[in-house]
């Protein structure tokens, strides 16, 4: 029966490396925080997150999504804190009531990212023109088609631009990925195609192959990003107290400076917005 | 034949005199140096990240292996109306895509789906629970093959031995346990090896839920292709190294009573 012993002893070995595993998520003080790729992978909680929970004692677990996503996250109750960035879309949530005390938080501004050789000679200041260029070039143009605020920013810029990018080039040159920002980056990087992203991701988005920015500056290419407490009265189960003193700090001078340090490359990625 | 492949001439560079390699070869050897880096110095994010796969991914197997391995056995041995079509239920679910069991396991245990009050979603109880679920008709249905062919032979020698169906059925899990480690094997790499499921329940929280593969799908997305194949390699490895502890095992035990 030497097997069965040292079978059973394995066994037993491995039950007790994976008892951490398995308690019930009965964490002491953390939040979940339902927000977007392009903070997350910005490298910005990174960079905050350390100075937040060294303050409070409070953990904080990010769940990246699409804005669109984030916000489904929040209206099922499966997070505490919503920080996304569609104006309209968190509008509509906190007026539908599953959140409250929206506040505004930081911005930074999306830009058009394009082929170095510019085909469509889409290139200026004015991001309108710049898609109208492309969709009379019919030049390849990856949509990131992921109701993200990315997207909804896009769809926007396309209307603003008297351009319906789906019904004048789905199939052909508009194409819809429906990924989230660094995966439709990458396949703009190999299809060579324009692509809207916001500043953060692309600064810190390595595999940018012919890709440079061709259209940046443009007022309407402001990116505001705003903080929602999911609702307790919805979801009792919220953690309002912890939840609420992260969203204080966020936009106390404190988080304010924390969020105005983070840079790439010299580059400062986000910009404080908070009144008071 | 009226056109003539002409065009693959355009797609294989036949005749064509030799570019610079193209940039995927220095992708691949950056890989393996990225790869050698992080195991060399001992980064302790990476040995986080993969603690937490090997602990995600074996408390999946023993779960999963306790409930089917028996499951798996008794619809082997046992006889009732309906039997059959289980057993392709069970088969068909070997080709479940992981995406949907992390989704029907997110809306189970999301706030608002019907088990919302143990509020497991996005901890790493959670992305067990999704493994277990996938990789449970994986080992039930390959158990269920194992048990029946042996079945075939030896039931008559149970059934004069007075051995009811459910002593059968274990008997013969005992007697096919050395084959029955290569099914759990099977089962661990399926577990360790998936990403949309535990992507959607875990949640790819850093430092709390996020494993190899979420981190490999992470870094994918920020472009950082070589570190992302760099940890693709790391639990290569890792997957490899059970596989030859658990066959080294088995040769010995089975050297040991044949």
């Amino acid at each position: 029966m030497a097997l069965n012993r040292r079978a059973f002893a394995a066994l037993a070995a491995l039950a007790l490396a994976c008892a951490p595993a398995l308690p019930l998520g009965a964490q002491d003080k953390s939040i979940v925080v339902a927000s977007t790729t392009s903070t997350e992978q910005s490298g910005l909680f990174g960079h905050i997150l350390p100075m937040f929970t060294r303050k409070t004692g409070i953990a904080v677990k990010v769940v990246a999504l699409g804005t669109g996503q984030a916000l489904d996250v929040g209206r099922r109750g499966d997070a505490d804190v919503v920080f996304v960035h569609d104006r309209p879309a968190e509008e509509k949530f906190v007026a539908e009531g599953y959140g409250v005390d929206r506040r505004d938080v930081m911005y930074n501004d999306f830009v058009l990212v394009g082929p170095k050789s510019d085909p469509a000679k889409a290139a200026g200041k004015d991001i309108t023109a710049g898609l109208k260029a492309i969709a009379a070039a019919k030049a390849p143009f990856v949509s990131r088609a992921d109701k993200s605020g990315t997207h909804a920013a896009e769809l926007r810029y396309f209307k603003q631009a008297g351009v319906d990018p789906v019904a004048e080039g789905k199939g052909t040159w508009y194409r819809e990925t429906g990924s989230g920002m660094g995966p439709a980056l990458n396949t703009a990087s190999s299809m060579n195609a324009y692509i809207l992203a916001d500043r953060g991701t692309w600064l810190s988005f390595r595999n940018r192959g012919e890709l440079r920015i061709v259209v940046e500056g443009d007022k309407r290419m402001f990116n505001p990003y705003g903080v929602i407490l999911v609702n307790p009265a919805k979801h009792a189960h919220v953690k309002q107290a912890e939840a609420r003193a992260f969203m204080d700090w966020l936009v106390s001078a404190e988080g304010q400076a924390a969020i105005a340090s983070y840079k790439i490359g010299g580059e400062q990625l986000f910009f404080p917005e908070a009144k008071g | 034949m009226r056109h003539r492949p002409r065009s693959l001439c355009k797609i294989l560079p036949i005749g064509q005199p030799l570019r610079p390699p193209p940039a995927t070869v220095n992708t691949l050897s950056l890989a393996f140096g990225e790869a050698w880096a992080m195991i060399a110095r001992a980064d302790p994010k990476l040995l986080e990240i993969v603690a937490l796969s090997l602990r995600v991914s074996l408390s999946a197997v023993v779960v999963a292996t306790l409930l089917a391995l028996p499951f798996g056995a008794a619809l082997a041995v046992a006889r009732f109306r309906g039997r059959d079509a289980l057993v392709v239920v069970l088969n068909a679910l070997l080709g479940l895509p992981a995406v949907v069991v992390g989704l029907a396991v997110y809306l189970l245990l999301s706030r608002a789906g019907p088990l919302g009050a143990l509020g497991i979603l996005f901890t790493p109880a959670a992305m067990v629970i999704a493994q277990a679920v996938l990789i449970f008709p994986l080992i039930a249905a390959l158990a269920r093959q194992s048990v029946a062919d042996a079945w075939r032979e030896y039931a008559e020698q149970l059934h004069s031995l007075g051995a009811g169906p459910l002593a059968s059925a274990f008997a013969l899990l005992h007697d096919l346990r050395f084959s029955l480690v290569t099914i759990v094997l099977a089962a661990f790499g399926r577990a360790i090896a998936e990403v949309g499921a535990v992507m959607i329940v875990g949640g790819n929280i850093d430092g709390f839920t996020r494993v190899m593969t979420t981190a490999i799908a992470l870094e994918t997305s920020k472009g950082d292709l070589p570190l992302a194949l760099g940890l693709g390699l790391v639990l290569l490895a890792i997957v490899l190294a059970l596989n030859v502890g658990a066959h080294l095992m088995k040769e010995r035990a089975q050297r040991h009573h044949g």
